[in-house]
C-alpha cells in the first residue's frame, strides 16, 4: 500500500548514531505539476548535519540522508511552474515545506511555521521522509527554490542557503545592516566568516571576537574584518566596551555572555544564531541598566533567501570552501567536529558521488 | 574635620534613616541644601516604599552608603521654587521620583532619558552634583532640580498616585519603548507585586489582553476581578502552562527573585518579547534554542526620563490608574519592611508623611 515512488536516487546516508555516512539508495517522488527537479552538482556541510547524523538533538530517525546547501542544473519542472525552467541553476535550503497560511508564512517567515518541513529528515505531505542534497537529485516544491545568480560559482554559493541567509536575516531584521554601524561577530567558522562578508558589504565596521588569536591574519587580511579581539584577553575587551551596535554570535558551545554585552553600546543587540544546547549565564543589570537585548534568529524566510542570494551575486559574496570527493565525506565530519576547516566544506556530488555497485 | 550630616547644609530636616545593613529605620537629623535658582522645595505629603529601598537598607546589592533615607516615590507640594524656575509655582502639587540628578547634555540627557545618563544621580544613596550625598523621600522636604520636579496632574490622587513615580514609569517605559502598546495584542504579566499590578491596569488602559502571570493561585481572584485581567496563569499548573504556549505577543516579567526563563519564553508567539525589570542578585539562566527557534527576545529596562514620566503620570490620570495601597504611619515603616520581605501587602505600602512624621 502507499504510493509506489519510481524514480530512483542514491545518495550518502547515516544509519545509526555513529554518524558514519555510507552509500544509500532510495527513491524520489515523481515531479508533480509545482515541483523543480534538479541535478544536485554540490552540497554544503552544515554543523547541523553533523548534529543530525549523531543524532545529538534526539530528533533523528534512520536513515538520514543529509545536506541543506544544495545547489544544482534544473532537469525537469512541473505543469504548473512558472518561475523555473530547465538548465537553470537553482538551489535548495534548509526548508522545502510549510503550512503557507499561518502569521509567519504569510509574512514570507516560512522558517518560523510551525508546521515547516526541513530538508533532510522530516515528514513530508506524502508520508515519505525527506532525504537531503548528499545525494544526486532533488525534488522540490517551486516556493522553496532559489535562483543561483548566473556570476557565483556554484561550489562556493552552496553554504550561502544555510550559512548566509542565517547571517543576513537578523543583520536585516533587526537593523543592523546601516553603513557606518559596529558590528561585531562571534567566532569564525562557517557562520562566523559569511556573517563577516555579508556584513562588510552592508558597509558596517566589523570586528571578529574570537577565542584565538590565530585567526587574526585571516580575519583582518582574508576576509576583510576592521578588527580582531580575543575574548579571553580581559584588556582588549575592556578597550572595546561600549562600541558596537549589534553582536551576530555564532557560537554554540557554552560561553559567557557577560563581556559581549559589554561590548554593545546602549540599546546593543545580542543576535544568537548557535544555539548552545544548555542555557546560558545571564546577568540581567546590563539589560536593565543599559537597555541591551538578547534575540535569537533561525536561518530566514524563503523571500529573504533570495534576496540574500541576490545581494551575494551583486556583491560576489561566496563561502570560503574546501571541496571534497563524496568518500571523504566521514573524515570531512571528523575534521569538522575540531573545527578543522577554512570554514565550510562543499560536496562535489556530480563528479564523485557514484552509485555503489554492490548495492 | 568632616562635616556631619546635620550640619553639611544650611537646612535642618528631619527623616528616617537606616545606618546598617540590618535595614532598621529610625529618626535622623540631617540637613538639606538652599533653595538655589534652579530648585524646587517640595514639602513632602506622601512617599511610596519601593522594594529597592528594602534592598538598599540591606545592601543587598553592596553599594549603599550609610546612613541611607530611603524614599524615591515622593509627593508633595511646592514651598519654594527659583528665580529660573518656569515650570511650577509655589502651591503646586507635584512629585519627584528615581532620578534627581544627570548631566544634562550628553546624548541621553539630550533625548530626554536621563536615566541612561552615564552620571545619572539617584535620589537617594548617591552623590549629587554638589559633591554631597542625596537623601530622599522618608523626610520632611527635599529640594530639587526643577527638570527632575513632575507636575502631579489634576484628579490623580497624592497617596495612590505616589508609587507611578518608579513603579509607574518602570513598567509603561518598556511598554512604549518595545511597542507593547497595539490594542488586542496579549501581554504576559509576570509576577503581581507592585510593578506587576500597575502593569496590569496600564496594559488594559492601552487596550491589551491581559493574563497575569503568577506561581501564587491565591491572587487570581484579585487579579481578574479588581485589576482587570483577562485571564490568570499559574506557573504550577503544567496543563494550564501547556494550553497557553504560543499565546503572548509580550511579556514584562517584574519578578525579582531568581526564575526560570524557560517557561515564560515558551508563552511568547514567534518575535515575542520578554522584557525584565527585576533585579535578581545573581544571573538568571537564559535557554538559547526558543530564542532562536522563534526568533524571541530578552530585553530590559530601567525607570525611565523625565518627560516620558510626565507622559505616564498625564496617561494615568486620564485613565484613572493609581496604585493599590496600604497608608501607613512613618513609625510603622519598619514592620511594614519585614512584610514587604515576603510579599505581604496588596501592591505598595505609602507612608503618609505630612501626618505621621515628626521629630522625637
Amino acid at each position: 500500500m502507499g504510493k509506489v515512488l519510481e524514480n530512483e536516487a542514491f545518495g550518502l546516508a547515516a544509519k545509526d548514531n555513529s554518524g558514519v555516512l555510507s552509500p544509500f539508495r532510495f527513491s524520489r517522488r515523481e515531479t508533480g505539476e509545482k515541483d523543480v527537479r534538479f541535478k544536485v552538482l554540490f552540497c554544503g556541510i552544515c554543523h547541523s548535519d553533523l548534529h543530525m547524523v549523531k543524532n545529538e538533538w534526539g530528533v533523528t530517525t534512520y536513515p538520514l540522508v543529509p545536506g541543506h546547501e544544495i545547489v544544482g542544473v534544473v532537469t525537469e519542472v512541473g505543469t504548473k511552474v512558472t518561475k523555473f525552467k530547465a538548465g537553470d541553476k537553482v538551489g535548495v535550503g534548509c526548508l522545502v515545506g510549510s503550512c503557507g497560511s499561518c502569521d509567519s508564512c504569510t509574512e514570507g517567515l516560512e522558517n518560523y511555521c510551525p508546521k515547516s518541513i526541513q530538508t533532510y529528515g522530516f515528514k513530508y505531505y506524502d508520508d515519505t521522509i525527506t532525504y537531503g542534497g548528499y545525494s544526486d537529485h532533488m525534488v522540490c516544491d517551486e516556493g522553496f527554490i532559489i535562483r543561483i545568480p548566473d556570476n557565483l560559482p556554484l561550489d562556493a554559493a552552496a553554504p550561502l542557503l544555510c550559512a548566509g541567509i542565517t547571517v543576513y536575516s537578523p543583520l536585516k531584521y533587526h537593523g543592523l545592516d546601516k553603513p557606518g554601524m559596529h558590528i561585531g561577530v562571534v567566532g569564525l567558522g562557517g557562520l562566523g566568516h559569511v556573517g563577516v562578508k555579508f556584513a562588510k558589504a552592508m558597509g558596517t565596521k566589523v570586528t571578529v571576537i574570537s577565542t584565538s588569536e590565530s585567526k587574526r591574519d585571516e580575519a583582518i587580511n582574508r576576509l576583510g574584518a576592521d578588527a580582531f579581539l580575543v575574548s579571553r584577553d580581559p584588556k582588549q575587551i575592556k578597550d572595546a566596551m561600549g562600541t558596537m551596535d549589534g553582536i551576530i554570535d555564532t557560537v554554540s558551545a557554552t560561553h559567557s555572555l557577560l563581556p559581549l554585552l559589554g561590548l554593545l553600546k546602549h540599546k546593543g543587540k545580542l543576535v544568537m544564531v548557535g544555539a548552545p544546547e544548555k542555557p546560558l549565564e545571564l546577568p540581567v543589570m546590563p539589560l536593565i541598566v543599559e537597555r541591551k537585548m538578547v534575540m535569537g534568529s533561525m536561518i530566514g524566510g524563503i523571500k529573504e533567501t533570495q534576496e540574500m542570494m541576490d545581494m551575494a551575486g551583486k556583491q560576489n559574496i561566496t563561502a570560503d570552501i574546501e571541496l571534497i570527493s563524496a568518500d571523504y565525506v566521514n573524515t570531512a565530519m571528523e575534521r569538522l567536529q575540531k573545527a578543522d576547516v577554512r570554514y565550510r566544506f562543499v560536496i562535489d556530488v556530480a563528479n564523485t558521488l557514484k552509485p555503489n555497485p554492490n548495492l | 574635620m568632616a562635616k556631619s550630616p546635620e550640619t553639611e547644609h544650611p537646612n535642618k530636616v528631619f527623616g528616617w534613616a537606616a545606618r546598617d545593613k540590618s535595614g532598621l529605620l529610625s529618626p535622623f537629623h540631617f540637613s538639606r541644601r538652599d533653595n538655589g535658582e534652579n530648585d524646587v522645595t517640595v514639602k513632602i505629603l506622601y512617599c511610596g516604599v519601593c522594594h529597592t529601598d528594602l534592598h538598599t537598607i540591606k545592601n543587598d546589592w553592596g553599594y549603599s552608603f550609610y546612613p541611607v533615607v530611603p524614599g524615591h516615590e515622593i509627593v508633595g507640594i511646592a514651598t519654594k521654587v527659583g528665580k529660573n524656575v518656569t515650570k511650577f509655582k509655589e502651591g503646586d502639587r507635584v512629585g519627584v521620583g528615581v532620578i534627581t540628578g544627570s548631566c544634562q547634555s550628553c546624548e541621553s540627557c539630550d533625548q530626554d532619558l536621563e536615566n541612561y545618563c552615564p552620571e545619572m544621580a539617584f535620589t537617594y544613596n548617591a552623590i549629587g552634583s554638589d559633591g554631597t550625598k542625596n537623601y530622599g523621600g522618608y523626610s520632611e522636604n527635599i529640594v530639587v532640580d526643577q527638570r527632575f520636579v513632575l507636575r502631579f496632574p489634576e484628579g490623580l490622587p497624592s497617596d495612590s498616585g505616589a508609587p507611578l513615580l518608579c513603579a509607574g514609569i518602570t513598567v509603561y517605559s518598556p511598554m512604549k519603548y518595545y511597542n507593547m502598546t497595539e490594542a488586542g495584542k496579549h501581554l504576559g504579566v509576570a509576577g503581581l507585586g507592585g510593578l506587576g499590578h500597575v502593569a496590569v491596569k496600564i496594559g488594559k488602559a492601552f487596550g491589551l489582553k491581559v493574563t497575569v502571570i503568577s506561581s501564587s493561585p491565591d491572587k487570581e481572584d484579585e487579579a481578574i476581578n479588581r485589576l482587570g485581567a483577562d485571564s490568570f496563569l499559574v506557573t504550577t499548573d503544567p496543563r494550564k502552562m501547556k494550553a497557553a504556549i504560543g499565546t503572548m505577543d509580550f511579556i514584562i516579567d517584574t519578578v525579582s527573585a531568581v526564575h526560570a526563563l524557560y517557561p515564560l519564553l515558551g508563552l511568547l508567539k514567534v518575535n515575542g518579547k520578554l522584557i525584565t525589570l527585576g533585579l535578581p542578585d545573581k544571573p538568571l539562566e537564559l535557554p538559547i534554542f526558543p530564542l532562536v527557534l522563534g526568533r524571541k527576545m530578552v530585553g530590559g529596562s530601567d525607570v525611565g526620563g523625565m518627560k516620558e514620566t510626565q507622559e505616564m503620570l498625564d496617561f494615568c490620570a486620564k485613565h484613572n490608574i493609581t496604585a493599590d495601597i496600604e497608608l501607613i504611619k512613618m513609625d510603622e515603616i519598619n514592620s511594614a519592611m519585614e512584610r514587604l520581605a515576603k510579599s505581604d501587602v496588596r501592591y505598595r505600602f505609602v507612608i503618609d508623611v505630612a501626618n505621621s512624621l515628626s521629630p522625637p
